[in-house]
């Protein structure tokens, strides 16, 4: 990642990114260990568009600012489904 | 100038960030895990986005932060109270130390109303 013009951006950005890999380690430990379905699906939606946003800064494109918009969509509408079929196995479990 | 606005932006988001996992992981609960993961999440992801408008600094993308900023606040706690609902109803236990559990009356009342 230097597609920058100072060198100390490229030091932010790269720390920045190891972070980022530090945090979706932690939330896979979640998204592996999670006793109940719920857990895994917040584990998963929690950190994805911001690893967008700066990879649009890191690669000097902003096109990547619709992808993430895209990616918010999308895992909004997985939560909102994976609660749906949630209630609905209950349910049929129930009859 | 830009870059310094950036750079703190980022710094600042992915700190959030940090938190949110930190907190998914280390919650005793489900809810207090969506807690952390909903709010400071959020945060995270608008501040990594800020990032992004101040480092373009033009119309169009300011544009399309904005409004990608602005669905994520609007979706995020949507999204949160109904995969937490969906968990109650379920059958996810809460803490055993949690104070409180509105829920638990009206329950019993109407037989878990769904």
């Amino acid at each position: 990642m230097n597609f920058s013009m100072t060198p100390w951006f490229d030091g932010v950005l790269n720390l920045v990114f190891l972070v980022m890999g530090i945090n979706f380690f932690i939330s896979f430990i979640r998204l592996f260990k999670g006793p109940s379905v719920p857990d895994r699906v917040v584990a998963i939606a929690a950190l994805a568009v911001g690893v967008i946003g700066l990879y649009a800064v890191a690669t000097d494109n902003p096109l990547y600012i619709d992808c993430a918009l895209a990616l918010a969509l999308v895992a909004f509408l997985s939560t909102v489904a994976f609660a749906q079929y949630l209630l609905r196995r209950r349910r049929s479990q129930n009859e | 100038m830009n870059e310094i606005v950036c750079a703190a932006c980022m710094i600042l988001g992915t700190f959030f960030s940090l938190i949110a996992s930190i907190g998914l992981v280390r919650f005793p609960d489900l809810y207090l895990r969506m807690a952390a993961g909903t709010k400071a999440g959020t945060l995270g992801a608008g501040l990594n986005l800020l990032a992004v408008a101040a480092y373009y600094n033009n119309i169009e993308v300011t544009t399309k932060v904005i409004a990608a900023i602005l669905f994520f606040i609007i979706t995020a706690p949507v999204g949160a109270h109904m995969i937490g609902r969906a968990a109650y109803l379920t059958g996810v236990k809460l803490w055993s130390k949690s104070v409180r559990d509105d829920l638990k009356d009206h329950n019993s009342q109407q037989g878990i109303a769904t």
